[in-house]
């Protein structure tokens, strides 16, 4: 079976000499036969360690002493490679250790199957990699990377004495802790910007005529670049090889039930459609909407008017608790008549996109609603916007006086500025779910803004429609993939029971998480 | 001023005879061939249109310029914007196996509009602009351009003119049209200084290092800061705008102004106060010691839609394009001659329709037809509608950009 194809950089590296070092490129697949359950096994396991990956990365700043703690533990746990102490070389090879970077490579490959298959799939997965490859990367000294990176045939150009001297200035001033005396001792790498985007993104390198400057010190930004890139190449590629892969059975259901896996619930089925009125919005947002949500309907109420952004964040929230094309076609055009906005135009030019987010036009998917990673982490609000995660972008000041007018207490203001100072934004509209419906302890870990809908009405006495809800199956992104998931399930109960104590295993540890 | 002859009702009237006589088809064509290097990089071009009564048409393509005029002079679009070039024939992209119909290239493009300075011009807001608050966009242009040039190495930059409130910049070179998503929102993320929506108050923070780029900005702004923001939008004189500025200082430095404000009135003179305390607390205090600096960003430093950039698909205005609303030409501007460049004296289709059909004393019709097969057709347009700064050069400007993109594409 033929996974990609071979890189032209990398020469064929004899299986032994791959697990050389404890991290890798994943350039060459495995060539060996494994059993069944070892394949389900490593791929069950790869997964939740991608998952860790994916928590710590929202709830702690990347690669601080605590991050770093938290995932070394987990690689242990899961017997999965990391760092060697460095006076236990004894540890660095033999059996033991060659188990886990056969593991390592093994899972790796394995998910690449389940997770070339959709775009969104493909971005999280290579999230999670560059993040622990980041991880391992980072855990070596500068002798050890530089090693790395010829072993794996990277070879940048430095700049000469005179370019450092002519450039000093510039240089001292583009990168953190580069001192005078550092840019003459230490090597810089000239690099096309493209293939140092981390560092241009964050105006931390400096940049002559499209070329990055790079201290040794930064080189990992770009390496992780590479990894990058390469990793979602070969996704393509995967996904091109998949046909012949679902074609056997034996696969087939355990590649679908891990790519359901990872996304949790996601509100795209609707299931309480119509059962709720526009009047009742008003009320709703103050009692059971998240703050993001909360402030988004007042701001429209306000101007009669949202800006691309916050039609989204908004719009796809109030398809998830239930609102049907008809009701929001109705509920934005009532609102945008009262402003500038005439019913002719908004047939024209805001109707459409309305109509895109049921899946009713375009390529007709159906759009699921924002998780709080999803909001907190991607498109910022720049002037005038008004979506996003107000934990995160709101100024503390505002976000102070914004709870005061919402009647939160001076004492729970200050608990959940505590927690937006230390970047726990979840926790921290968690802290509000608490404090605005009166409760000391929310039972539930805080994800999705329809999850906070969805908890707060079952607080205030929802009914059993909407509990019901609560334990329906976890599906994936796409309605075209769930509707191969129904079949692949009846498959799954003929075939393996062990398949399916597996998956249920790694549902209730996502429910744990 | 002529061009407030124009009347929107009279677009149907006026848009055949400028897509007939005058809308510049053969330099068009030349620019997106880009020397016909790649196969069918023009033909796999989508373009939009946005006809009357607000139909809006996307996946148009063209398989030759005669193609492109044709439809457009069939069409008569009120706005044409346009997209990337697709791996086929966007018209044919319903027959395409899906998933296969892919947004390949497109020029690296930037959108910057008034509106969104809103809560730092007091002149005016929303879809107004004035001699005033058009400094906003000269500083924009020139931070942004001479970025683009020194620090990315783009040669092949076309600024436009949008037609009512702002400006947009189309970089052709063939590294910035091959540029990935990815790429685009870091050349993006790179040239954005002022974060934050209407919840945040403080849009824009230094901290040490003081990159060379944040330098470089920097020097653009203090040019303009004396005449545009103390003196034309009057940041130093009225309590509000005081306020408002002072809302970005730390509250130490803030007391003690708020206090010598009191006393001192002149806005130059404030502003003094304001780089003193400021000089003061670098030598004292390691936060909030760039807070002069971060004023000036914060009120002149250009904002980027980072949507408009990010995406290879995303359809923007063309280049000669009427704007709908107020008749301006999307013109060209050239930015060596910047400080001149008045958006009052933009030429309308009105104008220049009206001007075709009374040749100026001096002229023949038949010597401007000819023009127009020349490469100097532009030329020949701007001559006979010039009359505000830039005209004659926006023609040589186009046209300048165009060879050379051949010459590297070679």
């Amino acid at each position: 079976m033929q996974f990609g194809g071979r890189k032209k950089k990398s020469s064929t590296i004899p299986q032994s000499e791959l697990y050389g070092q404890h991290l890798q490129f994943y350039g060459q697949p495995p060539l060996e036969n494994i059993s069944l359950s070892e394949f389900e096994t490593f791929a069950v396991e790869r997964l939740k360690l991608l998952k860790t990956v994916e928590n710590l990365g929202v709830s702690h700043v990347k690669l601080t002493d605590q991050y770093r703690r938290k995932l070394e533990s987990q690689l242990k746990a899961l017997n999965f490679p990391y760092r060697p102490d460095a006076d236990d070389k004894k540890s660095q090879s033999g059996p033991i250790e060659y188990e886990k970077r056969r593991k390592d490579h093994i899972s790796h490959f394995i998910l690449r199957l389940a997770y070339c298959q959709t775009e969104d799939l493909r971005r999280w997965f290579i999230q999670q990699e560059v993040d622990l490859f980041r991880f391992h990367f980072t855990e070596l000294v500068p002798k050890q990377q530089l090693a790395f990176l010829h072993k794996n045939n990277l070879h940048y150009d430095t700049i000469s004495s005179e370019e450092k001297t002519a450039l000093k200035d510039q240089l001292i001033n583009s990168s953190f802790g580069i001192s005078g005396i550092k840019v003459m001792e230490h090597e810089f790498y000239k690099v096309p910007f493209q293939d140092a985007l981390d560092l241009v993104r964050l105006r931390k390198v400096y940049l002559k005529q499209g070329y990055a400057y790079i201290p040794h010190q930064d080189i990992v930004t770009i390496v992780l670049n590479d990894f990058r890139t390469r990793l979602s190449k070969a996704l393509a590629l995967t996904a091109r090889s998949l046909p012949a892969v679902h074609s056997d059975e034996r696969l087939q259901p355990l590649l679908n039930h891990l790519s359901h896996a990872y996304v949790g619930q996601d509100y795209s089925i609707q299931k309480n459609v119509g059962k709720i009125s526009l009047d009742q919005i008003d009320s709703l947002s103050g009692k059971s909407f998240p703050l993001c949500m909360r402030q988004l309907h007042q701001s429209l109420r306000e101007n009669h008017h949202l800006r691309h952004g916050g039609r989204m964040q908004y719009g796809l929230f109030l398809k998830g608790i239930g609102l049907s094309l008809e009701q929001a076609l109705q509920f934005w055009k009532m609102e945008f008549i009262r402003g500038k906005v005439d019913a002719d135009k908004f047939d024209k030019a805001y109707a459409y996109s309305i109509r895109h987010m049921f899946g009713k036009e375009g390529k007709r998917t159906d759009y699921t609603p924002y998780s709080c990673m999803k909001v907190i982490l991607s498109n910022p609000p720049s002037q005038g916007d008004h979506h996003g995660c107000p934990f995160r972008h709101s100024d503390p000041e505002l976000l102070k006086q914004k709870l005061q007018v919402y009647k939160v207490s001076p004492s729970g203001i200050n608990q959940i500025l505590e927690l937006v100072k230390g970047m726990h934004y979840q926790l921290a509209c968690q802290k509000y779910f608490e404090l605005t419906h009166n409760i000391e302890d929310s039972s539930f870990s805080l994800n999705h803004p329809n999850q906070y809908f969805l908890e707060s009405q079952k607080l205030l006495g929802g009914g059993k429609d909407i509990k019901r809800e609560m334990d329906a199956p976890q599906r994936s992104q796409e309605n075209s993939a769930s509707k191969g998931s129904t079949g692949t399930q009846e498959v799954a109960a003929n075939t393996s029971q062990h398949l399916a104590e597996m998956t249920e295993d790694l549902e209730s540890f996502f429910q744990e998480a | 001023m002529p061009s407030s002859d124009y009347d929107p009702a009279s677009l149907p009237d006026l848009l055949p005879l400028y897509y007939r006589r005058l809308f510049p088809f053969s330099q068009y064509y030349r620019w997106l061939s880009y020397g016909g290097v790649q196969k069918n990089y023009f033909q796999n071009r989508e373009f939009s249109f946005t006809l009357k009564d607000d139909i809006y048409v996307r996946y148009q393509s063209f398989s030759t310029q005669n193609e492109l005029e044709k439809e457009m002079q069939k069409m008569n679009p009120y706005k044409i914007d346009v997209g990337a070039v697709y791996s086929h024939r966007p018209s044919q992209h319903n027959t395409v196996k899906s998933g296969t119909f892919q947004a390949l290239e497109k020029e690296l493009v930037f959108d910057i509009d008034m509106t969104d300075y809103d809560d730092v011009r007091s002149c005016c807001s929303a879809a107004d602009i004035c001699s005033k608050c058009w400094t906003l966009m000269t500083i924009a242009i020139r931070i942004l351009d001479r970025a683009l040039q020194d620090d990315f190495g783009f040669q092949h930059r076309l600024w436009v003119y949008s037609g009512r409130r702002g400006v947009h910049c189309w970089v052709c070179d063939e590294a910035a049209r091959k540029l990935s998503v990815a790429a685009r929102s870091a050349v993006t993320e790179y040239l954005s200084l002022v974060k934050g929506g209407d919840e945040t108050i403080k849009k824009v923070v230094l901290t040490e290092p003081i990159h060379p780029f944040i330098s470089k900005s920097l020097e653009v702004v203090k040019e303009y800061f004396s005449r545009y923001a103390l003196h034309d939008q009057d940041l130093m004189g009225s309590k509000e705008s005081v306020e408002k500025v002072l809302a970005l200082v730390p509250e130490d430095a803030r007391s003690y102004l708020q206090q010598e404000f009191e006393k001192e009135k002149k806005p130059e003179k404030r502003w003094k106060l304001i780089k003193e305390e400021a000089l003061r607390k670098q030598s004292t205090a390691k936060k909030g010691q760039y807070f002069e600096n971060e004023i000036m960003l914060q009120y002149c430093y250009p904002r980027l839609d980072a949507n408009v950039s990010k995406g290879v698909n995303h359809l923007l205005k063309s280049p000669f394009s009427v704007h709908p609303k107020t008749g301006r030409i999307s013109v060209p501007i050239d930015v060596s001659e910047l400080d001149k460049f008045d958006p009052f004296s933009v030429p309308t289709i009105s104008l220049i329709c009206e001007e075709l059909d009374r040749p100026r004393p001096g002229e023949e019709k038949e010597k401007l037809e000819d023009a127009k097969e020349k490469a100097d057709e532009k030329d020949a347009i701007e001559k006979r509608k010039s009359r505000g700064a830039g005209g004659k050069k926006n023609a040589k400007i186009y046209l300048k950009l165009l060879p050379k993109i051949h010459l590297d594409s070679t």
